[in-house]
């Protein structure tokens, strides 16, 4: 018995030990630059979780993650990958903006209510079209999503260097490419005096929503039968073509949301600086690795995405501390996904033990497809 | 007794005073930017402007810090209110994109002064007091390298790569233009946006493009330009730059550099500061108050002609 | 339009899809024997900082492109080893290398190099009679090496891959790896070398950045275009001649929407910057009947013994 549960212990240690592993190689070359690698990852993790505001700021840069990573939950268990996250989080932002522009004078939650709708509606139709690509055109979602980012940047771009431009940047003559600020009646609600604001608890509630979606409703199994098996799902009569592109527009719906989230909640106006990173911070990309690291299971993302948020708001104090640039620790990210990634392995391997110990009892398939 | 403690806590109050005179606290700066310090552009020209005020002032008095790559703005903001609660006399978010995280830090800092750009607008309209602005009139530059690039056009066509059509990068383009068309009104000046500040790929292509259409002269803004100035070194077009002097990247074919010093607006903002102003104030870089400087290239071909006159191998007047 | 500006464009394009052909030739490669490589982008910036930073420091460009070349296959080892022997999911893997490697580029820059510099690259080589023809001669005929390299490229990455016993094995082990497997094909060796060569492609892509189109480095100087390479290769359908065509209409509407640009069009430039995007999209759902032959094991783990 007791061996068993050590033999279930060591494989939720390994990621664990990945993380180590990746910080050891990361202590080496602070090592070679002549920095203290003790006094750098103390900073690191001070800039995380060492005082409300850093917890705070880690929360709130995990907040788009998660919201990227929900979607990418549905996508990936719809069996299509969505690299779209960045455009989609662009055009949930841009609809957001435009929306509690255009009516300032409303009631303040009508209007908070209309502009989330708004980003999620762009967010869904943006990959929507990627979906709609795919299902019937025969264009791949990868190709699509990519150069669908591109196009929503560029759009951006256009709209806040023109039509949306804040008037007060026309007559000062700095032309900054931005908008005016929102009316503060839209302002997510703060939750402690920081930046921490109310995104961050619609994420972690609607992490649980997509939960009953997924494992709940028919509506769910089905997407998991098409992304399992297509040809499963076509005999059973489901309509493989409508879940493709539902799983499609459920991830840019989620992540329109986070972008609406950002705007009404951290940014309060829309910004570019030419690219998408300067807004998402490359959320696009960093929610699909907090949604593997949770197993593509929603409720998994939740710390997942908050452990990627910490890494990411640790290392600009480490930054700030050690003046040690930050790309080492973007270099140490991708290094924890690959270890990450490469010793899931041996869960794998565990999962297929308890398979042949269990084989009369559980069904292989199932097994398989928690893995 | 109670002259007594008087008398004590009067000798401790002198004590203290003096000491705190004697140790002279450096005056302590923060600089947030969206690029690396050594991108021979935007992010360079602060640095090395606050590296020349730390050689002036000496180490003792004046210390800074830096985070560089800061282009995500939410992460810009984080660090920006990092510092302020650190006691930094002055930080500085050097990005108009950061203005809008400016707004919601400064008044929770009231004894950290703020300061960003380029912009003119320093938020005194909404009652906050602590922000500077600095903005250099761009197109001021931008002219004087219009009507030299005008000159010495023999094709009468010149190319401008920009990155996004907004900011400086507008500023100067539309003073370039307006220089050129006051020298030579039949000239012809393309302007193409590559709608990113760090494609050098898509920078040299149109480089490129705009020497096979004809332009033999090519200035450009932001850090992508590097790409274009190895095309027009390669091709022998005729390069102006912006930001820093970038005749080191290519000696034989720039022939002057717009340069941003930034120390014009620095020095009189830590002096206000020092005296107790903590912003409200926009400090322009101007021709006329040496904030933007015109850099000649020693190598090229003015540089060369002035250096000959000086050492007498171009004999003038004679 | 005149001749000239034809000529201008159409060379233009060539020369923009070169670092494509490399990295989306080296992909389907990798793809072909069922490896999906997200981290693309990462391995050509490594391959563009490597091939840079050597060249500088040696004053050999061949030096720097073989150095870029190997940091390249040394990636793609890393890819190999993570995706085909601890058989991890392969799309996570790649955002995990293009992280690594824009991440590790970017520092490495920063404490060696410092500051942008620029360097002479490999110089235009005008081929002795081809060039001469008119129109031709110039569009096709007057680039530096690595351009012609990219597109030699395209007709042995074909005949390897369809006329020779190893590209038989390759795209056996990419449709149906339990198949080859069992006709004792060793499906993780040849992935292993897939992989390692598609990594070594990208650090040539990226190399013919640095040292032969744009002759400098600086911190993302790919700016994405591992991503689009990615892209390519479903553009192309998995075939070498498919991922040309890719390569070069998406090049060419780049070259179209400079062009335009500098000749003063009205048109905002976002929307000319656009158009390859839109373009590239368009001409693929346009061939919506074409017939795919995607490899059937494409991001999926093979287990020995399995099924």
């Amino acid at each position: 018995m007791n061996q068993r549960k050590m033999g279930d212990l060591l494989p939720r240690l390994i990621p664990i030990l990945a993380v180590l592993l990746a910080l050891l190689v990361g202590a080496v070359m602070l090592a070679l630059l002549g920095t203290n690698p003790w006094e750098a990852y103390r900073a690191l993790f001070i800039g995380a979780f060492g005082s409300t505001n850093a917890l705070a700021d880690t929360i709130v840069k995990a907040t788009p993650l998660l919201f990227v990573g929900l979607g990418i939950c549905i996508a990936f268990r719809g069996g299509v990958l969505n690299i779209g996250g960045e455009g989609q989080l662009v055009t949930g932002a841009i609809a957001a903006t435009a929306v509690a522009l255009a009516v300032p004078t409303w009631p303040g939650w009508i209007i908070v209510l209309m502009s989330l709708s708004a980003g999620m509606l762009a967010g869904a139709i943006w990959g929507g079209i990627a979906g709609l690509l795919k299902a019937h055109l025969n264009v791949n979602e990868i190709l699509s999503t990519i150069m669908l980012n591109y196009i929503a940047v560029f759009g951006m771009n256009y709209l806040l260097r023109g039509p949306m431009m804040d008037p007060l940047q026309i007559k000062l003559g700095s032309f900054t490419p931005q908008t005016a600020r929102l009316p503060r009646s839209v302002d997510l609600p703060r939750l402690i005096p920081t930046r921490l604001h109310l995104g961050a608890a619609i994420a972690v509630v609607l992490a649980f929503a997509v939960y009953v979606l997924l494992w709940r409703t028919t509506i769910g199994f089905r997407i998991r039968t098409v992304g399992k098996n297509l040809r499963a799902a076509l005999a059973a009569g489901i309509n493989t073509k409508r879940y493709m592109v539902l799983s499609l527009l459920l991830a840019g719906a989620f992540a329109g949301l986070g972008g609406a989230v950002e705007v009404l909640g951290l940014h309060h106006r829309m910004f570019t600086d030419g690219s998408a990173f300067g807004f998402t911070g490359s959320a696009g990309f960093n929610g699909i690795v907090a949604a593997l690291f949770g197993q593509l299971h929603p409720i998994g993302t939740i710390p997942a995405a908050f452990l990627l948020g910490a890494l990411l708001t640790g290392a600009n104090k480490m930054q700030r501390v050690m003046q040690v640039p930050s790309a080492l620790i973007g270099a140490l990210s991708g290094l924890i996904v690959l270890l990450v990634v490469g010793s899931e392995i041996f869960h794998r391997r565990q999962i297929r033990r308890a398979d042949k110990r269990n084989s009369e009892l559980e069904d292989a398939v199932d097994a398989k497809e928690d893995s | 007794m109670n002259k007594v403690l008087s008398g004590f806590v009067l000798v401790a109050l002198i004590v203290s005073s003096i000491a705190i005179i004697g140790m002279a606290t450096p005056f302590k700066v923060a600089f947030v930017t969206p690029s690396t310090i050594n991108d021979s552009a935007w992010s360079q020209s602060m640095y090395d402007a606050l590296m020349t005020i730390q050689n002036e002032m000496g180490e003792g008095n004046f210390q800074f810090v830096y985070s560089e790559n800061m282009f995500v703005i939410s992460d810009a903001a984080a660090a920006i209110r990092d510092y302020a609660s650190q006691g930094y006399d002055l930080v500085i978010a050097h990005g108009s994109q950061y203005g809008g995280s400016l707004v919601d830090i400064a008044p929770d800092f009231p004894n950290t002064a703020f300061a960003w750009g380029s912009t003119a607008n320093t938020f005194s309209d909404q009652g906050i007091t602590n922000i500077f602005s600095y903005q250099p009139y761009s197109e001021q530059g931008g002219y004087v390298n219009g009507v030299l690039a005008a000159k010495l056009s023999e094709s009468g066509i010149m190319g401008v790569i920009g990155p996004i059509e907004t900011g400086d990068a507008k500023r100067y383009t539309e003073g370039f233009e307006q220089g050129v068309m006051a020298t030579n009104p039949n000239a012809k000046v393309s302007v193409t946006w590559t709608g990113s500040y760090s494609d050098v790929s898509l920078a040299a292509e149109t480089a490129r493009t705009m020497i096979k259409s004809g332009a033999d002269v090519l200035t450009g803004t932001s850090q992508m330009v590097i790409g274009a100035i190895g095309v027009a070194k390669k091709e022998g077009a005729i390069w102006f730059g912006y930001d820093v002097d970038q005749a080191p990247l290519a000696p034989k074919i720039v022939v002057s550099s717009v340069i941003v010093d930034w120390t014009v607006a620095l020095r009189p903002m830590i002096d206000a500061i020092q005296s107790g102003t903590m912003g409200g104030t926009v400090y322009d870089l101007t021709l006329a108050n040496g904030g933007l400087k015109i850099a000649v290239n020693a190598e090229g071909l003015v540089g060369k002609t002035i250096e000959g006159i000086i050492n007498g191998d171009i004999k003038v007047g004679e | 339009m005149t001749w000239a500006v034809i000529v201008g464009i159409l060379s233009s394009g060539i020369r923009l899809a070169t670092p494509y052909l490399y990295a989306a030739v080296g992909e389907t490669i990798g793809q072909v024997s069922g490896v999906l490589n997200l981290g693309v982008d990462g391995v050509m910036l490594m391959g563009a900082y490597v091939a840079f930073f050597v060249a500088l420091r040696t004053g050999s460009l061949s030096l720097g492109l073989i150095a870029g070349a190997g940091i390249g296959a040394m990636f793609g080892l890393i890819m190999a080893f993570i995706s085909v022997t601890l058989k991890a999911e392969q799309g996570i893997s790649g955002i995990g290398l293009y992280l690594f490697g824009l991440g590790l580029s970017t520092f490495l820059f920063g404490v060696t190099i410092k500051n942008v510099q620029t360097i002479d690259g490999f110089p235009d080589l005008a081929i002795p009679a081809l060039s001469r023809i008119p129109v031709i001669g110039e569009i096709f005929f007057q680039h530096n090496i690595l351009v012609y390299v990219a597109f030699a490229l395209v007709p042995i990455a074909w005949f390897v891959l369809n006329k020779t016993p190893f590209g038989l094995k390759v795209r056996a082990v990419g449709q149906n790896p339990e198949a080859a497997d069992s006709l004792g094909v060793n499906v993780s060796r040849v992935r292993y070398l897939t992989v390692t060569l598609g990594g070594m492609l990208s650090g040539i892509a990226g190399a013919s950045l640095s040292i032969a189109l744009l002759n400098t480095f600086q911190q993302n100087l790919t700016n994405g275009m591992g991503f689009i390479a990615v892209a390519l290769v479903y553009f192309g359908g998995w075939r070498v001649s498919g991922v040309l065509l890719g390569s070069l209409l998406f090049s060419t509407v780049n070259a179209v929407q400079l062009w335009l640009q500098v000749k003063g069009v009205t048109i905002p430039s976002d929307f000319l910057l656009m158009m390859p995007y839109i373009v590239t999209i368009l001409v693929l759902a346009a061939m919506a009947n074409r017939r795919v032959n995607a490899p059937a094991a494409l991001n999926k783990r093979f287990e020995r013994g399995e099924s």
